[in-house]
């Protein structure tokens, strides 16, 4: 018998970035399989390669036998291919009724469906009035009612209340009763292991293995999703814990939070950030952590709650008084902070000039000075220094790093700052954010990569719902015992409920 | 095994980028050639050289006029906007520095100059604090601007071009040497310089490339925008001077035929239309380029329709080219 | 928690009022002003008010109705149209070159010939709105600059045609919009004719998966792309309509005021989009429809009627009806501001 889909050495890359390096999948008929990985391993692209959203740049998708055009959304779905995205593709604008029209989607089909799992909704609503977990489950009603052969959810059940996720297994149950198949992928690893008939784990780019996730549990999961490179960056961990240790005299307080509050998701932060200190926060995608960030550095007011920079009170209306204050942003997507067509000297000099004060003649050679010496500091590549955008990822990033070195800073906001760089330079980057706070720095750092954590923080907070879940030492702060802490709480509440 | 197209594909971007990154020695090229070009067409006509001392010099006295219009453009241009009001600006100050003329040519100027300030100042406000789309706030106030001009012009108006503006506008000095290059020549240079040595400079360029990231940086993007729209309407104003001494009367419609010029000079120059990069140098040989296929087209006979549709062609045909060089770029 | 969410999805159905008053508020309040406005019109006018004075704002009116119209759609589906003004000139001298023998003696031609000119140049003007939108989307420069320089060729285009005001119409092409009325004397023609248009053109595509795309490409392109669409062709067919209602403008300009003048259309542009913004369409996109924007236009065409009333000065008219216009989009600057802190 045929594989339902059978993907073989498919690659994608945007520009520099490798996003599928090698990417290989079979899903049998009448399989629930699951699709693994660390963020940014790539499985969302290969879910969009395999669904015609982009095109692949390499590789082979036959599907039950044959090896179709798959060019557009509308080819893969005619072929029996349905995706529900994490991110509903309803336009928000348009009734529901207007939104299935548009897809030659039977309404009548979809209201079944729909029924099917226990839910009504008024088709005339505009879809942007329907609230977001309403819409995922509309999204997979859209997508059942073509009675497809392999359904593929990209992180349906994330920020998914826990009876609407059990409606979503349903449904997968269903399908697989059928003899149609399903592509899960989720981070909730007691999903997997309560759904999934076989995983398959992507890690960089590439697929590392296809498992049975009921054979060695989560632990096993996780040792494919991070790697053997995991057990060396352990035992480089170990090895600069020791320095850490010693250096580290805990200073003044720099930050402190209070009952931090911010739309529905950040609901009740505290801690303190001490001079000398790198304070790392975990979280699953959707915690809260976005808004923290948007909070402490002024891009977001505040519901509630307090921060106070070096003992005194922060109220910032704007980014400009949250760096004023002291506070200041490494954002993870560098597009987001970085002039790409001006020169490496003009980014790194850019916030000088954010007051009127200072917008008369510059003393050009004292910011050449000031320039390199954040440049020299950071080793940053300028070989092609007249224009950013023509630098690697990992350059970028040091320049949005080097920036805040020429002007000073309070405290370093480090928002993911490593997501989509190389190994090589996230080495530098965790050695330059480590000497930092050896002299005496204060750094709030986020990472997406758990393994991180170890490596460059002095102390680790999780959050989940919005609120504070548990601390750990920096150097106890492993994969294992972070992910416990984070999807620990997660499962154990909602299989509880 | 990729690396091989990949560096063919990076020469080749190279050549476009070199393009992109010096303008100027193209366009140099290119003003040389439609002024040998003029000449020889000229010449063939029977009417004598066009390459002389005399007809640069004329070239630099009208290009003087649509390069300081189009200094306030480049600034605006570079950060991400346009400007649809500078046409109208020009006419008010015209007619500012004509209908003050009596009252002595330094009150007259100020008048002016404050008055396009003003102008400036609404499209800036309206621009950056109430998010209005730049080519929708300018055209509104070109608009409400004309309207005031022409109940002003019917009313009020009582015209005297003064003797200083006059010589400013159209006199020469050192037989060739236009009086209005002495205006033109040190804000050229202060906007060159300005741009590259200032913190103001550097943030036009900044909020133009991108302005989410000068949010993040702490700069208030809004208070670059007015600045920079206040300006353009203080050097519409004053190139409105210049045109005013130079027509030694103002009408309704003296400034209209500079709008379009304007934009496009700054396109030619390698300004990008999105912002952030580009500069006024480029701007200058844009305005002169056009200046001279101004006289090359009437030398041609050609009538103002075909003007106006060439311009409209040369601009969509750069902004494309340039779209393209830096889609290929990146 | 997760229950509500539930629960809260299984509403009642029936007739949702908040929801109604939320989708139409706008258009409402905008109907509201315009009867208010009558009254105050028919109150300043001092001779006897009554059907002919309907019928004349009606006529002033319907060109500015075609261009929101126009402008609308390209709005709807998240671009800009600044040529439509422009386009409108060069529609109006065309027609007025067409409708007569010659220039010089102005003898106009039969209402038939008359007929199949104005079919031709609704024809071109699709054409031309399609070859706008078709530069858009090979070259990918912004439709604010691509449709500039239209305006300057459709203009440049127009100066060719006609220099200097001329051209006529056949009295029979004029009726079609200044005498007679339909039924009751209370219709007027423009009317009519402005229905008839927005039913044929609009109203059966509005529902359709055509008329739904275009709302899907200014709403969210991905999105739509993902959801089936073709979004290029969407595109270029946004433009095309607006080339069509341009040109149905130039038409109604031409009909109005029997003469081409190049520069006639040259107010349309700007006063369509504050029409269309008028009339309750986010200059974001996806969301509104044609009635708002034609009320916009018949708003903005009221005050300028009212203001020849009460006597002001053709300027101070211009200036009053400018600056309320850029009131008017920065109110909507300001909505949008304020819909993009809340969202």
């Amino acid at each position: 018998m045929n594989a339902i889909l059978e993907a073989r050495e498919v690659a994608k890359r945007y520009g520099p970035v490798v996003a599928l390096r090698d990417a290989s999948l079979t899903v049998e008929p009448g399989e629930v399989h699951a699709l693994l990985g660390a963020n940014g391993a790539g499985k969302s692209t290969l879910v969009k390669a395999l669904t015609g959203v982009i095109r692949a740049d390499s590789g082979t998708v036959t599907v039950d036998g044959a090896q179709p055009k798959i060019g557009s959304p509308a080819q893969a779905a005619r072929i029996g291919l349905a995706p529900v995205f994490q991110d509903p593709a309803l336009l928000p604008d348009l009734t529901v009724a207007q939104n299935l029209h548009l897809t030659r989607t039977p309404a009548d089909r979809v209201h079944q469906r729909l029924r099917a799992m226990e839910l009504d909704l008024d088709f005339s609503e505009r879809a942007g009035d329907v609230p977001l977990p309403m819409l995922r489950m509309l999204d997979l009603a859209r997508a059942l009612s073509r009675d497809p052969k392999l359904l593929l959810l990209d992180e349906i059940t994330a920020a998914l209340p826990s009876d609407l996720s059990e409606r979503v297994f349903a449904v997968m149950r269903d399908q697989r009763e059928h003899g149609r198949s399903v592509l899960f992928i989720t981070h909730r690893l007691a999903e997997v292991i309560a759904t999934c008939d076989r995983a398959t784990v992507l890690r960089d780019g590439a697929d590392v293995g296809t498992l049975v996730p009921q054979e060695g549990g989560e632990e096993r999961i996780v040792e494919y999703m991070l790697g053997p490179e995991a057990a060396k960056a352990e035992a480089e961990a170990a090895e600069t814990d020791e320095q850490r240790v010693a250096v580290h005299e805990r200073g003044e307080p720099v930050v402190e939070v209070g009952k931090l509050a911010l739309g529905n998701r950040l609901l009740d932060v505290s801690f303190t950030l001490r001079s000398g200190e790198i304070l790392g926060v975990a979280a699953l995608e959707g915690q809260g952590q976005d808004d923290l960030f948007a909070a402490l550095s002024g891009q977001r007011s505040p519901d509630g709650g307090s921060i106070a920079v070096h003992g005194r009170q922060m109220r910032a209306r704007n980014p400009y008084d949250a760096i004023r204050a002291g506070l200041v942003l490494v954002p993870a997507d560098r597009v987001q902070a970085l002039l790409p067509q001006r020169s490496v000297g003009e980014n790194i000099a850019a916030p000088r000039y954010n007051r009127i004060s200072r917008w008369g003649p510059i003393n050009m050679r004292a910011e050449r000075r000031r320039v390199r010496r954040a440049v020299d500091e950071l080793q940053i590549d300028t070989r092609a220094q007249r224009q950013v955008r023509r630098l690697s990822g990992g350059n970028q990033q040091k320049v949005t790093i080097a920036r805040w070195l020429a002007q000073g800073f309070g405290a370093l906001l480090c928002f993911d700052p490593t997501r989509g760089i190389d190994v090589g330079t996230k080495r530098q980057v965790y050695a330059l954010l480590r000497s930092l706070g050896d002299e005496g720095a204060a750094i709030l750092f986020f990472s997406s990569e758990l393994a991180e954590f170890p490596l460059v923080c002095d102390r680790v907070i999780t959050i989940f719902g919005g609120r504070v879940t548990g601390e750990l030492p920096g150097p106890a702060a492993d994969e294992a015992s972070l992910l416990y802490a984070m999807h620990g709480l997660v499962s154990e509440d909602e299989q509880v409920a | 095994m990729s690396v091989v197209p990949a560096d063919t594909e990076r020469r080749r971007v190279d050549v476009r980028q070199l393009l992109a990154d010096n303008p100027a020695l193209v366009l140099t090229f290119v003003f040389i050639a439609i002024f040998v070009a003029t000449d020889i067409i000229n010449r063939h006509q029977g009417q004598g050289a066009f390459l002389t001392t005399k007809q640069v010099s004329t070239t630099f006295l009208y290009a003087a006029i649509l390069g300081l219009i189009a200094a306030g453009q480049t600034l605006v241009m570079l950060t991400g906007g346009v400007d649809l009001s500078v046409a109208t600006t020009a006419t008010t100050g015209a007619f500012m520095v004509s209908g003050f003329g009596d009252r002595g040519a330094g009150l007259a100027i100020a008048v002016a100059l404050a008055v396009g300030l003003g102008i400036g100042l609404v499209n800036g406000i309206g621009v950056a604090l109430f998010r209005v789309n730049p080519l929708i706030m300018t055209l509104g106030v070109s608009t409400i601007t004309l309207g005031l001009l022409t109940v002003y012009a019917q009313t009020s108006f009582t015209q005297l071009v003064p003797h200083f503006v006059a010589t400013l506008g159209s006199a020469r000095f050192l037989t060739y040497i236009p009086y209005d290059l002495l205006v033109w020549a040190p804000i050229a240079a202060i906007i060159i310089l300005g741009l590259r040595y200032s913190g103001i400079g550097r943030m036009i360029y900044a909020i133009g490339d991108n302005p989410e990231a000068c949010r993040l940086a702490g700069v208030r993007v809004w208070q670059v925008q007015i600045f920079v729209y206040g300006t353009c309407g203080m050097l519409s104003a004053l190139a409105g001077v210049l045109l005013v001494g130079f027509n030694d009367a103002a009408d309704l419609g003296i400034g209209a035929p500079f709008l379009l010029p304007s934009v496009a000079a700054v396109v030619i120059g390698g300004t990008s239309i999105f912002g952030g990069y580009g500069g006024y140098g480029g701007t200058i040989l844009g305005a002169l380029i056009l200046t001279v296929l101004d006289s090359l087209l009437v030398i041609l006979n050609a009538s103002a329709a075909t003007r106006q549709i060439v311009y409209g062609l040369i601009v969509l045909a750069l902004a494309a080219l340039y779209a393209r060089i830096i889609a290929t770029a990146e | 928690m997760s229950t509500t969410t539930a629960e809260s999805t299984t509403t009642a159905r029936g007739t949702d009022w908040g929801r109604l008053v939320r989708r139409h508020g706008w258009t409402v309040g905008l109907a509201v002003l315009f009867l208010v406005m009558c009254l105050y019109w028919r109150s300043a006018t001092i001779r006897p008010w009554g059907s002919f004075d309907v019928q004349s704002l009606c006529i002033d009116a319907l060109p500015l109705a075609f261009a929101a119209m126009g402008q609308a759609i390209v709005i709807i589906s998240g671009g800009i149209d600044l040529s439509i003004g422009s386009l409108m000139g060069l529609v109006n001298v065309l027609a007025a070159k067409y409708m007569v023998t010659d220039l010089t003696t102005v003898t106009p031609r039969s209402f038939q010939h008359a007929l199949v000119v104005a079919v031709l140049l609704i024809g071109f003007g699709f054409l031309a709105g399609a070859l706008t939108g078709l530069i858009i989307q090979v070259t990918k420069v912004a439709d604010i600059i691509v449709t500039l320089a239209m305006l300057f060729v459709w203009a440049g285009a127009a100066l060719a045609v006609l220099q200097v005001p001329g051209g006529g119409a056949p009295l029979e092409f004029s009726s079609l919009v200044t005498t007679d009325t339909v039924l009751t004397k209370w219709v007027p023609k423009p009317l009519v004719i402005l229905l008839l248009a927005y039913a044929l053109i609009w109203l059966t595509i509005r529902w359709r998966r055509p008329g739904l795309a275009l709302y899907a490409i200014g709403s969210n392109r991905p999105r739509a792309y993902l959801s089936g669409i073709n979004v290029p062709l969407t595109r270029v067919m946004s433009y095309a309509l607006s080339g069509t209602f341009a040109a149905l403008g130039g038409l109604a300009l031409t009909a109005a005021v029997a003469t081409g003048d190049p520069h006639a259309g040259d107010i349309y542009t700007l006063n369509s989009v504050a029409a269309v913004v008028l009339g309750g369409v986010s200059l974001l996109g996806g969301v509104g429809g044609l009635i708002g924007p034609i009320m916009g236009a018949f708003v903005l065409t009221l005050v300028k009627t009212i203001l020849v009333i009460k006597g002001v000065d053709q300027n101070w008219a211009q200036v009053i009806q400018g600056t309320i216009i850029v009131l008017v989009v920065m109110a909507g600057g300001l909505a949008i501001r304020q819909k993009g802190k809340g969202g």
